[in-house]
Protein backbone atom coordinates (compact mmCIF):
# COMPACT_ATOMS: atom_id res chain seq x y z
CA UNK A 1 0.00 0.00 0.00
CA UNK A 2 2.35 2.33 1.02
CA UNK A 3 4.67 1.37 -2.38
CA UNK A 4 2.26 2.16 -4.37
CA UNK A 5 1.53 5.48 -2.87
CA UNK A 6 4.93 6.25 -3.23
CA UNK A 7 5.05 5.00 -7.12
CA UNK A 8 2.00 7.38 -7.52
CA UNK A 9 3.90 10.68 -5.38
CA UNK A 10 6.50 9.86 -7.73
CA UNK A 11 4.92 10.96 -10.95
CA UNK A 12 5.69 14.67 -9.46
CA UNK A 13 9.35 16.00 -8.09
CA UNK A 14 10.49 14.56 -5.21
CA UNK A 15 12.26 16.90 -2.61
CA UNK A 16 15.82 15.93 -2.78
CA UNK A 17 16.31 16.83 1.19
CA UNK A 18 13.49 16.89 3.84
CA UNK A 19 14.91 18.44 7.35
CA UNK A 20 12.76 17.58 10.67
CA UNK A 21 12.91 19.75 13.89
CA UNK A 22 11.92 16.47 16.39
CA UNK A 23 9.93 18.32 18.67
CA UNK A 24 7.58 17.22 20.89
CA UNK A 25 9.21 14.20 22.75
CA UNK A 26 8.80 15.58 26.68
CA UNK A 27 5.18 16.59 25.74
CA UNK A 28 4.64 12.67 24.50
CA UNK A 29 6.20 11.49 27.66
CA UNK A 30 3.74 13.07 29.62
CA UNK A 31 0.66 12.73 27.70
CA UNK A 32 1.07 8.96 27.86
CA UNK A 33 2.46 9.27 31.47
CA UNK A 34 5.99 8.27 30.87
CA UNK A 35 9.72 9.22 31.84
CA UNK A 36 11.15 11.81 29.93
CA UNK A 37 13.72 9.46 28.47
CA UNK A 38 11.06 6.96 27.18
CA UNK A 39 9.42 10.12 25.11
CA UNK A 40 12.80 9.96 23.73
CA UNK A 41 13.35 7.17 22.59
CA UNK A 42 9.85 6.93 21.19
CA UNK A 43 11.10 10.09 19.10
CA UNK A 44 14.02 7.55 17.97
CA UNK A 45 11.66 4.87 16.30
CA UNK A 46 10.02 8.04 14.83
CA UNK A 47 12.79 9.08 13.64
CA UNK A 48 13.87 5.46 12.10
CA UNK A 49 10.87 4.73 10.45
CA UNK A 50 10.97 8.44 9.00
CA UNK A 51 14.32 7.42 7.56
CA UNK A 52 13.06 4.31 5.92
CA UNK A 53 9.91 6.04 4.45
CA UNK A 54 12.18 8.62 3.22
CA UNK A 55 14.45 6.60 1.79
CA UNK A 56 12.02 4.72 -0.31
CA UNK A 57 10.46 7.42 -1.64
CA UNK A 58 13.68 8.76 -3.16
CA UNK A 59 14.52 11.70 -0.85
CA UNK A 60 18.47 11.61 -1.04
CA UNK A 61 18.75 13.51 2.29
CA UNK A 62 17.28 14.21 5.13
CA UNK A 63 18.52 16.37 8.27
CA UNK A 64 17.24 16.07 11.90
CA UNK A 65 17.80 18.63 14.58
CA UNK A 66 18.49 16.16 17.15
CA UNK A 67 19.43 18.84 20.10
CA UNK A 68 20.64 22.31 19.87
CA UNK A 69 22.89 24.28 21.61
CA UNK A 70 20.48 25.93 23.14
CA UNK A 71 19.47 22.92 24.74
CA UNK A 72 22.26 22.47 26.80
CA UNK A 73 20.31 25.16 29.17
CA UNK A 74 17.92 22.42 30.21
CA UNK A 75 18.43 20.51 33.36
CA UNK A 76 21.78 18.94 33.81
CA UNK A 77 20.57 14.94 34.17
CA UNK A 78 17.95 15.89 31.37
CA UNK A 79 21.00 16.75 29.24
CA UNK A 80 23.13 13.73 30.33
CA UNK A 81 19.90 11.41 29.62
CA UNK A 82 19.86 12.89 26.32
CA UNK A 83 23.26 12.85 25.68
CA UNK A 84 23.35 8.81 26.97
CA UNK A 85 20.63 8.08 24.29
CA UNK A 86 22.65 9.35 21.79
CA UNK A 87 25.75 7.68 22.45
CA UNK A 88 23.59 4.36 22.94
CA UNK A 89 21.78 5.15 19.31
CA UNK A 90 25.48 5.97 17.71
CA UNK A 91 26.76 2.45 18.80
CA UNK A 92 23.98 0.82 17.66
CA UNK A 93 24.47 2.50 14.14
CA UNK A 94 27.80 0.74 14.40
CA UNK A 95 25.83 -2.61 14.04
CA UNK A 96 25.39 -4.11 11.10
CA UNK A 97 21.96 -5.53 11.32
CA UNK A 98 21.30 -1.65 12.18
CA UNK A 99 18.75 -0.07 10.07
CA UNK A 100 21.67 2.18 9.02
CA UNK A 101 23.65 -0.53 7.49
CA UNK A 102 20.47 -2.40 5.79
CA UNK A 103 19.44 0.83 4.09
CA UNK A 104 23.11 2.08 3.18
CA UNK A 105 22.93 5.28 5.62
CA UNK A 106 25.58 7.65 5.07
CA UNK A 107 25.63 9.85 8.45
CA UNK A 108 27.29 13.01 9.13
CA UNK A 109 27.40 15.01 12.71
CA UNK A 110 26.52 18.39 11.83
CA UNK A 111 27.50 21.25 14.58
CA UNK A 112 29.99 22.26 16.81
CA UNK A 113 31.18 19.21 18.12
CA UNK A 114 34.01 19.70 20.97
CA UNK A 115 30.99 20.98 23.02
CA UNK A 116 29.82 17.52 23.35
CA UNK A 117 31.71 14.89 25.90
CA UNK A 118 34.15 13.14 24.63
CA UNK A 119 32.62 9.50 24.33
CA UNK A 120 29.37 10.91 22.30
CA UNK A 121 32.14 12.95 20.07
CA UNK A 122 34.31 10.18 19.71
CA UNK A 123 31.06 7.81 19.05
CA UNK A 124 29.71 10.02 16.05
CA UNK A 125 33.50 10.25 14.43
CA UNK A 126 33.72 6.77 14.23
CA UNK A 127 30.26 6.74 13.22
CA UNK A 128 30.73 8.82 10.03
CA UNK A 129 33.95 6.71 9.06
CA UNK A 130 31.79 3.68 9.41
CA UNK A 131 29.19 4.93 7.27
CA UNK A 132 31.31 6.97 4.80
CA UNK A 133 30.64 4.09 2.00
CA UNK A 134 27.20 3.85 2.09
CA UNK A 135 25.44 5.80 -0.59
CA UNK A 136 21.69 4.87 -0.64
CA UNK A 137 20.80 8.26 1.63
CA UNK A 138 22.31 10.73 3.85
CA UNK A 139 21.34 11.47 7.28
CA UNK A 140 22.34 14.78 8.84
CA UNK A 141 22.00 14.88 12.42
CA UNK A 142 22.33 18.19 13.75
CA UNK A 143 23.84 18.10 17.68
CA UNK A 144 25.39 20.82 19.47
CA UNK A 145 23.86 23.13 16.52
CA UNK A 146 22.67 26.49 16.22
CA UNK A 147 22.37 28.48 12.53
CA UNK A 148 24.19 31.62 14.01
CA UNK A 149 26.94 29.32 15.66
CA UNK A 150 27.46 27.56 12.45
CA UNK A 151 27.46 31.33 10.35
CA UNK A 152 29.90 32.50 13.27
CA UNK A 153 31.92 29.39 12.61
CA UNK A 154 31.86 29.83 8.78
CA UNK A 155 32.87 33.40 9.06
CA UNK A 156 35.69 32.33 11.53
CA UNK A 157 37.13 29.99 8.89
CA UNK A 158 36.73 32.01 5.92
CA UNK A 159 39.09 34.83 8.13
CA UNK A 160 41.32 32.53 8.64
CA UNK A 161 41.78 31.24 5.20
CA UNK A 162 41.50 34.51 3.65
CA UNK A 163 44.53 35.60 6.42
CA UNK A 164 46.69 32.29 5.65
CA UNK A 165 46.20 33.56 1.53
CA UNK A 166 47.08 37.38 2.43
CA UNK A 167 50.15 36.17 3.97
CA UNK A 168 51.28 33.46 1.72
CA UNK A 169 50.38 35.82 -1.12
CA UNK A 170 51.37 38.85 -0.65
CA UNK A 171 49.58 42.23 1.56
CA UNK A 172 48.62 43.85 -1.32
CA UNK A 173 47.23 41.26 -3.57
CA UNK A 174 45.00 39.86 -0.33
CA UNK A 175 43.38 42.99 0.69
CA UNK A 176 41.31 43.66 -2.96
CA UNK A 177 39.48 40.79 -2.41
CA UNK A 178 36.55 41.02 -0.21
CA UNK A 179 35.01 38.41 1.81
CA UNK A 180 31.71 36.81 -0.43
CA UNK A 181 28.93 34.71 0.78
CA UNK A 182 30.53 31.71 -1.62
CA UNK A 183 33.64 32.15 1.09
CA UNK A 184 30.67 31.92 3.95
CA UNK A 185 29.15 29.13 2.45
CA UNK A 186 32.04 27.46 1.70
CA UNK A 187 32.36 26.41 5.41
CA UNK A 188 29.19 25.96 6.50
CA UNK A 189 28.67 22.63 8.46
CA UNK A 190 25.70 22.11 6.38
CA UNK A 191 27.72 22.24 3.03
CA UNK A 192 28.08 18.69 2.96
CA UNK A 193 24.25 18.85 1.17
CA UNK A 194 22.33 21.08 -0.57
CA UNK A 195 19.59 23.35 0.65
CA UNK A 196 16.90 21.58 2.04
CA UNK A 197 13.22 21.38 0.35
CA UNK A 198 11.04 21.30 3.18
CA UNK A 199 11.62 21.61 6.40
CA UNK A 200 9.07 20.27 9.08
CA UNK A 201 8.31 20.76 12.89
CA UNK A 202 6.22 18.82 14.68
CA UNK A 203 3.72 19.98 17.46
CA UNK A 204 2.47 22.83 15.51
CA UNK A 205 5.13 25.16 16.37
CA UNK A 206 5.96 27.71 13.84
CA UNK A 207 9.05 29.08 14.38
CA UNK A 208 12.68 27.91 13.46
CA UNK A 209 14.77 27.74 16.40
CA UNK A 210 17.85 28.74 14.95
CA UNK A 211 17.69 25.89 12.85
CA UNK A 212 18.68 26.29 9.04
CA UNK A 213 18.21 29.42 9.32
CA UNK A 214 20.40 30.52 6.31
CA UNK A 215 19.35 27.45 3.78
CA UNK A 216 15.97 27.93 3.96
CA UNK A 217 15.44 30.79 1.72
CA UNK A 218 13.83 28.36 -0.92
CA UNK A 219 12.46 25.81 1.48
CA UNK A 220 8.43 24.77 2.45
CA UNK A 221 7.82 24.94 6.10
CA UNK A 222 5.59 22.93 7.49
CA UNK A 223 4.00 22.26 10.98
CA UNK A 224 1.69 19.34 11.30
CA UNK A 225 0.29 19.40 15.33
CA UNK A 226 1.19 15.93 15.72
CA UNK A 227 3.86 15.65 18.32
CA UNK A 228 7.50 13.80 16.72
CA UNK A 229 6.52 10.50 18.29
CA UNK A 230 3.10 10.52 16.72
CA UNK A 231 4.40 11.46 13.25
CA UNK A 232 3.62 8.72 10.51
CA UNK A 233 3.48 8.03 6.63
CA UNK A 234 0.49 10.82 6.12
CA UNK A 235 2.29 13.55 7.67
CA UNK A 236 5.38 12.87 5.24
CA UNK A 237 2.61 12.07 2.25
CA UNK A 238 0.78 15.59 2.49
CA UNK A 239 4.08 17.71 3.07
CA UNK A 240 5.91 15.89 -0.02
CA UNK A 241 2.27 17.30 -2.11
CA UNK A 242 2.27 20.54 -0.90
CA UNK A 243 5.80 20.70 -2.22
CA UNK A 244 4.92 19.25 -5.11
CA UNK A 245 1.97 21.98 -5.38
CA UNK A 246 4.64 25.09 -5.00
CA UNK A 247 7.04 23.12 -7.11
CA UNK A 248 7.12 25.69 -10.17
CA UNK A 249 7.42 28.37 -8.28
CA UNK A 250 10.38 27.37 -5.78
CA UNK A 251 12.44 26.55 -9.45
CA UNK A 252 11.56 29.84 -10.70
CA UNK A 253 12.63 31.61 -7.28
CA UNK A 254 15.94 29.15 -7.13
CA UNK A 255 16.50 30.49 -10.41
CA UNK A 256 16.19 33.92 -9.60
CA UNK A 257 18.21 33.81 -6.71
CA UNK B 1 -36.34 -6.36 0.66
CA UNK B 2 -34.95 -2.53 0.49
CA UNK B 3 -31.56 -3.56 2.89
CA UNK B 4 -31.28 -6.37 0.37
CA UNK B 5 -31.13 -4.32 -2.55
CA UNK B 6 -28.93 -1.66 -0.84
CA UNK B 7 -26.54 -4.53 0.30
CA UNK B 8 -26.41 -5.98 -3.20
CA UNK B 9 -25.78 -1.62 -4.57
CA UNK B 10 -22.80 -1.07 -2.35
CA UNK B 11 -21.56 -4.40 -2.94
CA UNK B 12 -21.69 -3.69 -7.25
CA UNK B 13 -20.05 -0.20 -6.55
CA UNK B 14 -17.21 -1.31 -4.62
CA UNK B 15 -16.75 -4.24 -7.38
CA UNK B 16 -16.84 -1.22 -9.80
CA UNK B 17 -14.06 0.76 -8.45
CA UNK B 18 -12.46 -1.96 -7.56
CA UNK B 19 -12.05 -2.81 -10.95
CA UNK B 20 -11.59 0.72 -11.95
CA UNK B 21 -8.55 0.94 -10.08
CA UNK B 22 -7.24 -1.97 -11.29
CA UNK B 23 -7.97 -0.81 -14.64
CA UNK B 24 -6.02 2.47 -13.74
CA UNK B 25 -3.26 0.59 -12.38
CA UNK B 26 -2.28 -1.98 -15.06
CA UNK B 27 -2.36 1.15 -17.74
CA UNK B 28 0.92 1.78 -16.44
CA UNK B 29 2.44 5.73 -16.45
CA UNK B 30 -0.93 7.00 -17.90
CA UNK B 31 -3.07 5.66 -14.62
CA UNK B 32 -0.22 6.68 -12.28
CA UNK B 33 -0.42 10.01 -13.61
CA UNK B 34 -4.61 10.38 -13.14
CA UNK B 35 -4.01 8.71 -9.89
CA UNK B 36 -1.62 11.84 -9.04
CA UNK B 37 -3.65 14.22 -10.55
CA UNK B 38 -6.59 12.97 -8.46
CA UNK B 39 -4.83 13.14 -5.06
CA UNK B 40 -3.79 17.26 -6.17
CA UNK B 41 -7.33 17.74 -7.13
CA UNK B 42 -7.85 16.81 -3.08
CA UNK B 43 -5.76 18.49 -2.15
CA UNK B 44 -6.70 21.52 -3.83
CA UNK B 45 -10.65 20.81 -2.96
CA UNK B 46 -9.53 21.03 0.74
CA UNK B 47 -7.64 23.99 0.39
CA UNK B 48 -10.75 25.78 -1.63
CA UNK B 49 -13.04 24.65 1.51
CA UNK B 50 -10.46 25.68 4.14
CA UNK B 51 -10.90 29.10 2.24
CA UNK B 52 -14.13 29.40 2.16
CA UNK B 53 -14.07 28.66 5.97
CA UNK B 54 -11.29 31.08 6.84
CA UNK B 55 -13.46 33.93 4.44
CA UNK B 56 -16.17 33.94 6.78
CA UNK B 57 -14.05 33.34 10.08
CA UNK B 58 -12.36 36.74 8.95
CA UNK B 59 -15.66 38.44 7.93
CA UNK B 60 -16.46 37.25 11.86
CA UNK B 61 -13.37 38.37 13.55
CA UNK B 62 -13.46 41.87 11.58
CA UNK B 63 -17.21 42.13 12.32
CA UNK B 64 -15.72 42.29 16.17
CA UNK B 65 -18.04 38.87 17.57
CA UNK B 66 -15.45 37.30 19.12
CA UNK B 67 -14.37 38.90 22.45
CA UNK B 68 -10.80 37.48 22.30
CA UNK B 69 -9.95 39.13 18.83
CA UNK B 70 -11.25 42.58 20.44
CA UNK B 71 -8.96 42.16 23.28
CA UNK B 72 -5.66 41.46 21.86
CA UNK B 73 -2.69 42.87 23.07
CA UNK B 74 -0.75 43.99 20.86
CA UNK B 75 2.05 44.90 23.15
CA UNK B 76 3.27 41.31 22.89
CA UNK B 77 4.50 41.94 18.88
CA UNK B 78 7.43 44.54 19.09
CA UNK B 79 8.40 43.85 15.67
CA UNK B 80 6.62 42.52 13.14
CA UNK B 81 7.91 41.33 9.69
CA UNK B 82 6.05 41.02 6.80
CA UNK B 83 7.49 39.12 3.89
CA UNK B 84 5.47 39.28 0.52
CA UNK B 85 6.19 37.52 -2.89
CA UNK B 86 8.27 39.83 -5.08
CA UNK B 87 5.47 39.62 -7.93
CA UNK B 88 2.79 40.10 -5.44
CA UNK B 89 4.78 42.97 -4.13
CA UNK B 90 3.97 45.33 -6.81
CA UNK B 91 0.40 45.48 -5.71
CA UNK B 92 1.27 48.59 -4.21
CA UNK B 93 -2.13 49.82 -3.47
CA UNK B 94 -2.72 46.20 -1.71
CA UNK B 95 1.01 46.91 0.28
CA UNK B 96 -0.52 50.19 1.59
CA UNK B 97 -3.78 48.69 2.48
CA UNK B 98 -2.20 46.53 4.78
CA UNK B 99 -0.02 49.01 6.27
CA UNK B 100 -2.89 50.44 7.26
CA UNK B 101 -4.39 47.44 9.01
CA UNK B 102 -1.21 46.94 10.74
CA UNK B 103 -1.45 50.43 11.52
CA UNK B 104 -5.44 50.90 12.56
CA UNK B 105 -4.29 47.50 14.80
CA UNK B 106 -1.98 49.45 16.89
CA UNK B 107 1.50 48.36 15.83
CA UNK B 108 4.11 50.49 15.30
CA UNK B 109 7.35 48.80 13.77
CA UNK B 110 6.91 46.89 10.96
CA UNK B 111 9.52 45.31 8.86
CA UNK B 112 8.69 44.78 5.07
CA UNK B 113 10.47 42.22 3.24
CA UNK B 114 11.00 41.25 -0.46
CA UNK B 115 13.11 39.06 -2.73
CA UNK B 116 14.39 41.33 -5.28
CA UNK B 117 13.84 44.60 -3.96
CA UNK B 118 10.29 45.25 -5.99
CA UNK B 119 9.21 47.36 -1.78
CA UNK B 120 12.50 49.11 -1.74
CA UNK B 121 11.28 51.01 -4.66
CA UNK B 122 7.91 51.87 -3.65
CA UNK B 123 9.53 52.39 0.26
CA UNK B 124 9.18 56.57 -0.41
CA UNK B 125 5.18 56.47 -1.76
CA UNK B 126 4.22 54.25 0.90
CA UNK B 127 5.80 56.11 3.48
CA UNK B 128 4.59 59.53 1.67
CA UNK B 129 0.54 58.06 1.00
CA UNK B 130 0.55 56.94 4.81
CA UNK B 131 2.50 60.44 6.04
CA UNK B 132 -0.70 62.47 4.47
CA UNK B 133 -3.18 60.12 5.23
CA UNK B 134 -2.59 60.87 8.63
CA UNK B 135 -2.03 64.39 8.04
CA UNK B 136 -5.72 65.09 6.93
CA UNK B 137 -7.08 62.57 8.86
CA UNK B 138 -5.29 63.88 12.86
CA UNK B 139 -5.63 67.74 13.67
CA UNK B 140 -2.05 69.41 12.91
CA UNK B 141 -1.48 70.03 16.42
CA UNK B 142 -2.11 66.59 17.81
CA UNK B 143 0.63 66.25 19.92
CA UNK B 144 0.01 62.30 19.14
CA UNK B 145 0.58 62.27 15.89
CA UNK B 146 4.12 61.12 15.80
CA UNK B 147 3.62 58.43 18.34
CA UNK B 148 1.10 56.78 15.88
CA UNK B 149 3.35 56.82 13.08
CA UNK B 150 4.36 53.52 11.71
CA UNK B 151 7.95 52.88 11.75
CA UNK B 152 8.78 51.38 8.27
CA UNK B 153 12.02 49.49 7.72
CA UNK B 154 12.11 47.88 3.95
CA UNK B 155 14.74 44.98 3.54
CA UNK B 156 15.13 42.74 0.26
CA UNK B 157 17.70 39.59 -0.01
CA UNK B 158 20.74 41.40 -0.69
CA UNK B 159 20.40 42.69 3.20
CA UNK B 160 20.51 38.50 4.28
CA UNK B 161 23.27 36.63 3.30
CA UNK B 162 25.38 39.19 1.72
CA UNK B 163 24.89 41.41 4.60
CA UNK B 164 26.65 38.67 6.98
CA UNK B 165 29.81 38.54 4.04
CA UNK B 166 30.08 42.23 4.57
CA UNK B 167 30.17 41.79 8.43
CA UNK B 168 32.44 39.10 8.05
CA UNK B 169 34.69 41.11 6.07
CA UNK B 170 35.02 43.58 8.33
CA UNK B 171 36.01 41.40 11.22
CA UNK B 172 38.31 40.21 8.92
CA UNK B 173 40.08 43.90 9.04
CA UNK B 174 39.64 44.48 12.37
CA UNK B 175 40.31 40.99 13.92
CA UNK B 176 42.71 38.61 11.45
CA UNK B 177 44.52 41.21 8.87
CA UNK B 178 45.35 44.22 12.06
CA UNK B 179 46.07 41.83 14.86
CA UNK B 180 48.66 39.14 15.32
CA UNK B 181 46.58 37.40 17.56
CA UNK B 182 46.94 33.24 16.20
CA UNK B 183 43.08 32.34 16.40
CA UNK B 184 40.47 34.80 17.36
CA UNK B 185 37.69 34.13 19.13
CA UNK B 186 34.93 35.44 17.37
CA UNK B 187 31.55 34.97 18.92
CA UNK B 188 27.84 35.58 18.30
CA UNK B 189 28.18 39.08 19.69
CA UNK B 190 31.00 40.18 17.40
CA UNK B 191 28.97 39.28 14.53
CA UNK B 192 26.04 40.99 16.36
CA UNK B 193 28.53 44.14 16.42
CA UNK B 194 29.66 43.60 13.10
CA UNK B 195 26.50 44.02 11.27
CA UNK B 196 25.24 46.99 13.42
CA UNK B 197 29.11 48.66 12.19
CA UNK B 198 27.43 48.49 8.88
CA UNK B 199 23.96 49.71 9.41
CA UNK B 200 21.93 46.97 10.80
CA UNK B 201 20.61 47.89 13.44
CA UNK B 202 16.85 46.56 13.68
CA UNK B 203 15.63 44.39 16.34
CA UNK B 204 14.76 40.56 15.39
CA UNK B 205 10.83 40.76 14.30
CA UNK B 206 8.96 38.54 17.01
CA UNK B 207 6.39 37.71 14.35
CA UNK B 208 6.63 37.18 10.30
CA UNK B 209 3.82 36.92 8.09
CA UNK B 210 3.98 35.21 4.76
CA UNK B 211 1.89 36.84 2.19
CA UNK B 212 2.32 34.69 -0.84
CA UNK B 213 1.95 31.30 -2.65
CA UNK B 214 4.72 29.08 -0.93
CA UNK B 215 4.86 28.85 2.99
CA UNK B 216 8.35 30.24 2.82
CA UNK B 217 10.77 33.16 4.00
CA UNK B 218 12.05 33.50 0.74
CA UNK B 219 15.48 34.83 2.33
CA UNK B 220 14.81 36.58 5.11
CA UNK B 221 17.99 38.04 6.59
CA UNK B 222 18.62 34.76 8.43
CA UNK B 223 20.54 36.14 11.60
CA UNK B 224 17.02 38.28 12.34
CA UNK B 225 14.75 34.88 12.76
CA UNK B 226 15.95 32.60 14.96
CA UNK B 227 13.20 32.12 17.59
CA UNK B 228 10.16 34.60 14.70
CA UNK B 229 7.16 32.99 14.78
CA UNK B 230 6.48 32.22 10.89
CA UNK B 231 3.03 32.35 9.55
CA UNK B 232 1.48 32.11 6.26
CA UNK B 233 -1.48 34.03 4.99
CA UNK B 234 -1.84 33.13 1.41
CA UNK B 235 -1.69 35.13 -1.11
CA UNK B 236 -1.56 38.88 -1.05
CA UNK B 237 -4.46 39.39 -3.32
CA UNK B 238 -6.87 37.93 -0.88
CA UNK B 239 -5.53 39.34 2.36
CA UNK B 240 -8.39 40.07 5.01
CA UNK B 241 -8.33 42.01 8.29
CA UNK B 242 -10.15 38.94 10.09
CA UNK B 243 -7.16 36.59 9.08
CA UNK B 244 -4.20 39.59 10.03
CA UNK B 245 -5.83 39.99 13.43
CA UNK B 246 -6.50 35.86 14.24
CA UNK B 247 -2.28 35.87 13.58
CA UNK B 248 -1.41 38.36 15.56
CA UNK B 249 -4.18 37.02 18.82
CA UNK B 250 -2.26 33.30 17.78
CA UNK B 251 1.02 34.65 18.53
CA UNK B 252 0.13 35.94 21.78
CA UNK B 253 -0.86 32.64 22.85
CA UNK B 254 2.59 31.33 21.59
CA UNK B 255 4.76 30.31 24.77
CA UNK B 256 8.52 29.87 23.94
CA UNK B 257 10.81 28.08 25.85
CA UNK B 258 14.07 29.29 23.76
CA UNK B 259 15.55 25.32 23.91
CA UNK B 260 15.31 25.20 27.78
Amino acid sequence: MRKSLFRILSVGPIPNHIAFILDGNRRYAKKRNLNEGMGYRAGFLSLMTLCKYCCELGVKYVTIYAFSIDNFKRKPHEVDAVMDLMLEKIQGMLKEESIVSQYGVRVYFIGNLELLNEHVRQAAVKAMEATSNNDKIVLLICVAYTSTDEIVHAARESCEAKRARVRSSGAREGNEEELKVVDIERHMYMGVAPDPDILVRTSGETRLSNFLLWQTSNCVLYSPRALWPEIGLRHLVWAVLNYQRVFPLLERRRKQM
Amino acid sequence: MFLRWLEATILDFGDEMHKVYMWIWSSGDLGLRLLWHILHLILSTWYFIIGLMGSVESFLISSGLFKRYRDLDISKVQYLAVAIDSDEALQTLKVLELLRWLEAIGLRKVCLYDTAGVLKKSKEALTLLLKNERMSSETASDPLVEEKCLSLEVISFSDGKQAVAKAADVLLKKHYLSSNTEKPKLTESDMTDALGAIGYREPDPDLMLIYGPARCHMGFPAWRIRYTEILHMGPLKSMKIGALIKAIHRYTMVHQNYGT
